[in-house]
């Protein structure tokens, strides 16, 4: 059982209370774009082991966006942030990065 | 003009709570920025208080203010006076960025009454139900079973359950199917054992 607490509304919400939407901090690859970029950005995603960024929707409840850091082995909660951010803030990698010191390498 | 017809008739069922449709309340969702002082003293104005805090509901006499997401608030009052209400925040909103709508046929309410209430309602939500969680003067958006609803704690033996009109019988079914004698759980915790 995943509960991630909802940045927008505070609430503990429980996993079958929100949407996922999949892997966060994508970046958009549009028209124009070379063939390869535009796969990446379409279908390739990462499927790791360990630290993961993701985005989930508090649909049964504030109906907000909102970004979590979760172990995809523990399920351990990093943290919870804004939704309104191409990129983890500091303070996230820092938590992330006292739970998990090598987990970049 | 005619009645509103309320979406469940006013059915009920006593149970070892009581289930019972509210009967008929003007609602109207108001979205716009919380934050704006002028959004509070409208509602000051229209209803009789400003915006509450995050996850709280306001009751000011026959009216209810809920905070339900970081833009949107519900404003319940007596159906009556629903038109009265919106014409009032559009002139004192003018073109401010806001939505005001009337939602009253949108939604349906349900009342629950009885010391075990929060058991009640445990039993068909993922959320933490405990007093400590989400006491009175609270408003808990979580869904029961399958279908979003909104819980607001009104007081110890009191709740009102609002979800969307076009799932009110199946929300009535769910509540009143946990409501059935026989079927206490009596360990929640707060959930007050009545044998106690
Ligand atoms: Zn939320």
């Amino acid at each position: 059982m995943l509960i991630l607490t909802c940045p927008n509304c505070g609430i503990a919400a429980d996993e079958t209370e929100l949407s996922p939407g999949g892997q966060a901090h994508l970046k958009r690859f549009g028209p124009g774009s070379d063939d390869s970029d535009f796969e990446g950005y379409l279908f390739l995603r990462d499927n790791p082991r360990g630290v993961h960024f993701e985005r989930w929707r508090h649909a049964m409840g504030c109906g907000k966006w909102f970004h979590a850091a979760r172990c995809t082995v523990t399920n351990e909660v990093f943290a919870t942030y804004s939704a309104q951010t191409s990129e983890p803030p500091q303070d996230v990698l820092d938590r992330i990065t006292a739970r998990r010191p090598d987990w970049q390498s | 003009m005619s009645d509103p017809v309320t979406p469940l008739n006013h059915a009920r069922f006593d149970g070892y709570v009581t289930i019972a449709e509210a009967g008929p309340t003007g609602m109207i969702t108001l979205r716009g920025d919380l934050a704006d002082p002028h959004l509070s003293e409208t509602l000051h104005g229209v209803i009789g208080a400003g915006v509450p805090a995050r996850g709280r509901a306001e009751v000011i006499g026959d009216n209810t203010i809920c905070w339900m997401s970081p833009d949107e608030l519900l404003l319940m009052a007596p159906r009556s006076y629903v038109p009265d209400a919106l014409a009032r925040i559009a002139s004192a909103m003018g073109d401010r960025h806001h939505l005001a709508a009337d939602v009253s046929d949108a939604r349906a309410m349900i009342r629950l009454q009885g010391r075990a209430l929060r058991e009640v309602l445990a039993k068909l939500s993922p959320a933490d139900l405990s007093p400590a969680a989400s006491p009175p003067g609270t408003i808990r958006r979580t869904r029961l079973a399958q279908v979003p609803a909104a819980i607001l704690f009104q007081g110890p033996d009191r709740a009102d359950v609002l979800c969307f009109r076009s799932v009110a019988r199946y929300v009535f079914g769910l509540l009143s199917n946990a409501a059935r004698p026989g079927s206490e759980v009596h360990r929640t915790a707060g959930a007050g054992n009545p044998e106690q």
